[in-house]
């Protein structure tokens, strides 16, 4: 079970409240949890939100939007790179933010 | 009794204003999708229950949300804009090749007959459709493959698809206009496009009989007489009675020809309606009064609109979408305002009132009449 804390704009949109837990079936048993894994899971779970996290044509970031986890910044992490062991592990949340920008 | 819903996209929201057929209390309902800008919010002309709007956001992009109940309740439609087949290349600001690249749609207009099939105008330029209420969107590809598509260039405000006219009387005949590409023509129903330019002089342009090019910042059409249009442009108020083959500059005595609105009176379609504001980069009315433009000869000849509009220290702009009519007798005309300021006159312009004045910048103004 992973735990993924979405911004307010994306939880309006999904239609959530709180924390979203999503099951990420990793590739192969042993397999690591991924970056790439957790946003497809969500974004198969909640269709709304393709194209709001990452650019629909480019599988990209969206350049305002930003990956924290465990206090670390993620968001230039590659996409395959393991999650750290306590997000995969349920321990700690992915954090999915909108970066701070004038507006 | 009938009334009218106003349909307000603004920086940071979309409001619904409503009011009986007298036009002189209202109920303001928002925001709705708040802190968003919603470019355009449009209703159905055959299911006035049934709108649309365009939903954008610098951090997560664009959606399309729908509402079957009359903007009370909203859900996020499709949202798979993709630019069929090769994408191809139009020219940036510099002048080099640039790929065509989505980011959000301006306009959403739907069919006059079918609830389900919206048009929808996006930027980079490219015109889409759904037939399904909005969960498919197909690209009319014949437009961005248009022989002149890849001269095509950006005007200050990004490549946008912001005009959108399915004519009332010829059901395959669409208008459309660019920034800063032009106003084009199909009669098949999107199949192929012709520029219609022809008498537009922009003197940004070294060569003013350019088929393409030139800044057209909005066109309206009365359903009555579809093959008039009038439109304003970067420069000039222009009109064309032959479908937009030819184009003749009526701004006679207008303060400034500069604007983005235009909009013709339900009724009559010799009336005409501007809003002229200052040269191309300070954008507010001349003196800091807020003057709207009346014509009752198609152009030409046009007398300022004060009574109720600020006369001084006002230094608004009126975008492009922010203006509309209602098709009551007497007319109402509605336009929004860059302060937030939505006016309305139920007297066909004679005589004006804020509905409301403190939202966030008006992008976009629709008028519906309820049964």
């Amino acid at each position: 079970m992973i735990r993924v804390i979405l911004p307010a704009h994306l939880k309006n949109l999904a239609k959530v409240s709180g924390e979203v837990r999503l099951e990420v079936p990793a590739p192969t048993a042993a397999g690591p949890v991924t970056q790439r894994l957790v946003l497809d899971a969500l974004e198969s779970r909640f269709p709304v939100l393709v194209g709001t996290i990452r650019e629909r044509d480019t599988g990209r970031r969206r350049a305002l939007v930003r990956f924290y986890a465990c206090e670390e910044d993620l968001s230039n992490a590659p996409p395959d790179e393991p999650l750290p062991e306590r997000v995969a592990a349920g321990a700690e949340p992915f954090i999915i933010l909108g970066a701070m920008a004038g507006g | 009794m009938t009334g009218v819903r106003i349909l307000v996209g603004t920086r940071k929201g979309a409001f619904t204003l409503t009011s009986d057929g007298t036009r002189d209390e209202w109920k303001v309902d928002g925001p709705h999708f708040g802190g968003w800008e919603i470019y355009h919010l449009n209703g159905s002309p055959a299911d006035p229950d049934r709108l649309y709007a365009s939903q954008s956001s610098g951090w997560f992009g664009q959606l399309i949300q729908r509402s079957d109940d009359g903007g009370r309740t909203w859900s996020a439609v499709g949202n798979d804009f993709t630019y069929a087949g090769e994408v191809g290349e139009h020219l940036w600001y510099d002048g080099t090749p640039r790929p065509w690249e989505f980011k959000r749609i301006w306009h959403l207009e739907p069919s006059r007959d079918d609830p389900d099939t919206v048009y929808a105008g996006a930027e980079d330029a490219a015109l889409y459709v759904t037939r399904d209420g909005g969960q498919k969107w197909q690209e009319l590809t014949a437009l961005r493959r248009h022989p002149t598509g890849p001269g095509w260039q950006p005007g200050a405000g990004g490549m946008c698809l912001h005009t959108i006219i399915l004519d009332p009387v010829h059901p395959d005949r669409i208008y459309l206009a660019i920034s800063a590409a032009g106003a084009f023509r199909s009669d098949d129903a999107g199949a192929s496009w012709l520029p219609i330019n022809k008498g537009l002089r922009s003197g940004e342009i070294p060569d003013e009989d350019s088929e393409v090019g030139h800044c057209v910042h909005h066109i309206t059409q009365h359903p009555s007489r579809p093959d008039t249009l009038f439109m304003q442009k970067h420069w000039d108020v222009m009109r064309s009675d032959d479908a937009g083959a030819n184009w003749r500059e009526v701004s006679g005595n207008l303060p400034s020809d500069f604007g983005f609105p235009i909009a013709v009176h339900p009724h009559e379609p010799e009336t005409i309606y501007v809003v002229p504001i200052k040269s191309d980069s300070e954008h507010y009315p001349p003196e800091g009064k807020l003057r709207v433009y009346r014509s009752r000869t198609g152009g030409d000849e046009w007398e300022p609109l004060v009574d109720g509009l600020p006369q001084a220290n006002c230094y608004v702009n009126v975008l492009r979408d922010a203006m509309a009519v209602d098709t009551l007798d007497p007319a109402g005309i509605y336009f929004g305002t860059t302060g937030g300021q939505v006016y309305r006159s139920a007297d066909g312009g004679d005589t004006w009132a804020p509905i409301v004045r403190d939202l966030p910048a008006v992008l976009s103004v629709e008028a519906q009449v309820l049964p």
